[in-house]
């Protein structure tokens, strides 16, 4: 495993340094947080979502979940229709008015929340403000439970080879590649392989997938092969995006692999829900 | 000029490359071999930051103050002897260049490598007019020996594997065949040697033209450059009004990241530094010189403050050896002279967004570009600006870009319309959710180009909204 801050070799894999300035997190553990579920996991990957708030719970926290939520509105963001997107945007903003974390399974929504939304609302001195606050409050779920909550993960599987994907907004704009690595070592029996070329993207890109089939069939060809080459018996990320792409298409290629958000599978293999069920 | 029919066409391009096991084969390789040698000589993820910082700094400073830079430029290049034209388009640019090819009766032109000549077509455009322009870099020599255009704005000739350049130089030089790649860079380097003391005049290009001494870089591996610019009797370089630093002092971090960004060189061969044509005490050297500086829409991107970043460029490549669109389907694809992450940013201020219209959408917003750019162009955030430009009412006011409007749609202006509804009335939502887990069953197997390579996605059986209610209660 690298550890080294830049590309090395083509098939080793790449940890860059973030590209802000390191964050500084809480010392105390909240009592409350909200989870931001995000669209795409809201009807693809709902058991992922609770086993967020389980994790969560597990941790001492109790998790505030908005009914009135929706989408953080970054497809229409990246599509160029940014007042679309201000405006929903601005309806997720009034339902997080507590100063409580909000933690969100998803380093790309958390990067739109963290670093697209006081862009969104440069214009508005008084609603940035809010802005603001609220993206220093954000964390994408495996940094808030690594750093925030100091999460100590018992290992109760048996042992398994596991490649991780890390989103691009996950890696590039929340530097947050590091705490999945971090959370899946705490697994004893768990051994994270490299996979080929793994800095780079799956192909999902929001719309970009469904605008240029082509190209991004290609980059979820290589990123589906590179996986199963990998050798490993299990695919985690934390974004649903990603999972999304990458799950449609070992489906599509009738291969048996599927990738499984990164909360599902801590939650699994640390021994199931919050009440001690096995999830 | 023209607007280019090949941006339209860019899917379809797209499309035959990712296609094309070879071409495939012969970028990944290449960009594998450049990713991993710029790494190299970046061990420190820290000083490589501080590098970026410093650079950005150095190319912002410069924008800042670029008009009374350029004009600091001309005086000091002018006291230099050289002479400074201004060209606003490609064809000025080439009218100039043509005054001087005549004023010499010129017929044979030498040229190192530019960008800028390709933006013009020089030599497109001089052999219209009966002078012959020999490209004296051995990658863009290959690529106008095959009647091809650069497929990397570094190496020319990525796109081709040896096998291809041997058989391309056995069939126009008439030698043996050989796949030796040193026997075959000796084979272009006898071709070329001749033509530079044949050549009335050598063309090049500029890395960085110092405001305050008036001296033009010029950094190469082959010699081909100092050749270029100093064998013939008359030297002509042409650039790109953004090129221009103020003081000697500022190249030092931006030739530093440039070599070890593009070829993973801590310092190239050559770094040529040309103040001005030979002096009476001089024995050799060209006996003119003269500076071309080319508008071709970079004023355009100069008045936005965003977009303006997109000059910061100082032509390294490292966007395009780090994007996967561009690993995917090469440089010709993109059917501009700057292909690539940078090509997508650049090539709409110089033909309009009309021409471009789909480069700025042939992106997942990845951000590799934009993590290894070492003066730190934004580069995702103004492919998402262009992307905006695209869609806004051709008419509406103010206007940043020639072409804005080009992807304008009402149909998908209403359909985002109806997505903010839905986003931002929680009851229609709910609504929308509930629909689609129970009518879940009723997905259909193909979703337009979504299916292609992925099977249909299927929502689940309870949306995460009713299973949070029912475990944590209304919110």
């Amino acid at each position: 495993m690298s550890n080294g801050t830049s590309n090395t070799a083509s098939n080793a894999t790449r940890l860059a340094p973030p590209l802000a300035a390191a964050r500084t997190y809480p010392e105390q553990k909240p009592s409350d947080v909200y989870l931001f579920g995000t669209c795409v996991l809201d009807l693809f990957f709902p058991d992922a979502g609770m086993d967020a708030i389980r994790l969560l719970e597990r941790e001492g926290i109790r998790v505030h979940f908005p009914q009135g939520q929706s989408c953080c509105g970054q497809p229409a963001y990246t599509s160029g229709y940014t007042d679309d997107a201000r405006e929903v945007a601005r309806a997720q903003l009034a339902l997080f008015a507590r100063d409580w974390p909000v933690v969100v399974p998803s380093g790309s929504c958390a990067g739109m929340f963290r670093h697209h939304y006081p862009e969104l609302f440069a214009g508005e001195p008084d609603t940035l403000k809010q802005v603001d606050a609220l993206s220093a409050r954000t964390y994408e779920l495996a940094e808030f439970l690594l750093e925030v909550c100091k999460i100590r993960l018992e290992d109760r599987g048996a042992p398994v080879k596991v490649a991780l994907h890390t989103s691009c907004s996950a890696r590039r704009e929340m530097g947050t590649h590091v705490h999945g690595r971090a959370l899946l070592a705490q697994l004893e029996q768990v051994e994270r392989v490299d996979h080929d070329h793994e800095s780079e993207c799956c192909g999902f890109g929001g719309t970009f997938s469904v605008r240029m089939p082509d190209i991004a069939g290609a980059m979820v060809r290589d990123k589906t092969a590179a996986l199963k080459g990998s050798g490993a018996a299990e695919v985690v990320s934390a974004d649903c995006g990603c999972l999304l792409n990458i799950n449609g298409a070992f489906e599509k290629q009738y291969e048996r692999l599927r990738g499984e958000h990164l909360a599902s599978f801590l939650l699994r293999r640390s021994g199931g829900k919050a009440d001690g069920g096995q999830s | 000029m023209n607007a280019p029919a090949i941006p339209m066409t860019f899917k379809c391009r797209a499309h035959d490359a990712v296609h094309d096991a070879q071409l495939r084969r012969n970028f990944r390789g290449a960009m594998d071999f450049l990713m991993a040698k710029r790494a190299a000589q970046f061990p420190d993820g820290d000083e490589l930051e501080r590098l970026r910082s410093f650079g950005n700094a150095v190319r912002a400073r410069a924008l800042s103050k670029l008009p009374e830079l350029l004009e600091r430029l001309e005086t000091n290049l002018t006291r230099n002897g050289v002479k400074v034209h201004w060209a606003e388009t490609v064809d000025e640019a080439n009218a100039i260049v043509h005054d001087i090819v005549r004023a010499h009766e010129a017929r044979q032109v030498i040229k190192g490598k530019s960008m800028v000549s390709e933006e013009m077509e020089m030599n497109h455009y001089l052999e219209g007019h009966g002078v012959d322009c020999l490209e004296s870099d051995m990658g863009e020599f290959i690529v106008q020996l095959g009647n091809e255009k650069p497929s990397h704005i570094i190496m020319p000739a990525i796109h081709l594997n040896a096998g291809q350049v041997a058989s391309l130089f056995h069939d126009k030089l008439e030698v043996d065949y050989t796949e030796d790649v040193d026997r075959l860079i000796q084979i272009g380097r006898e071709t070329l040697r001749r033509k530079f003391y044949e050549a009335d005049i050598g063309v090049s290009g500029v890395n960085f033209a110092v405001a305050e001494t008036g001296s033009l870089l010029l950094v190469e591996n082959e010699g081909n450059g100092r050749m270029s610019t100093t064998v013939p009797p008359v030297h002509i370089a042409v650039t790109g009004i953004e090129k221009v630093v103020e003081n000697l002092r500022d190249v030092v971090p931006l030739l530093s990241l440039l070599t070890r960004s593009a070829t993973g060189q801590p310092i190239t061969t050559y770094v040529n530094v040309i103040s001005g044509p030979r002096k009476a005490e001089e024995l050799d050297g060209p006996q003119e010189v003269h500076l071309v500086l080319l508008d071709n829409g970079r004023s355009q991107a100069f008045a936005d403050s965003e977009l303006r970043q997109t000059l910061n460029c100082i032509r390294c490549g490292a966007c395009m050896n780090h994007c996967p669109v561009y690993t995917r389907i090469g440089g010709h694809a993109y059917g501009t002279v700057y292909p690539g992450p940078i090509g997508k940013i650049i090539t709409p201020h110089m033909l309009g967004l009309e021409a471009t219209k789909d480069l700025p959408s042939a992106s997942s917003l990845c951000g590799a570009c934009g993590e290894v750019c070492p003066v730190k162009i934004p580069i995702p955030a103004i492919l998402r600006r262009l992307r905006e430009e695209n869609v806004r009412a051709p008419d509406d006011e103010p206007r940043h870009m020639r072409g804005q409007g080009s992807k304008y749609s009402r149909a998908e202006g209403l359909a985002w319309k109806g997505w903010r509804l839905l986003n931002t009335s929680p009851r229609l939502y709910r609504l929308f959710n509930l629909a689609a887990t129970r009518l879940s069953a009723l997905t259909p197997p193909k979703l337009g180009p979504w299916t292609e390579h992925h099977s249909a996605p299927k929502a689940a059986p309870r949306s995460l909204h009713e299973l949070a209610r029912e475990h944590l209660g209304e919110d």
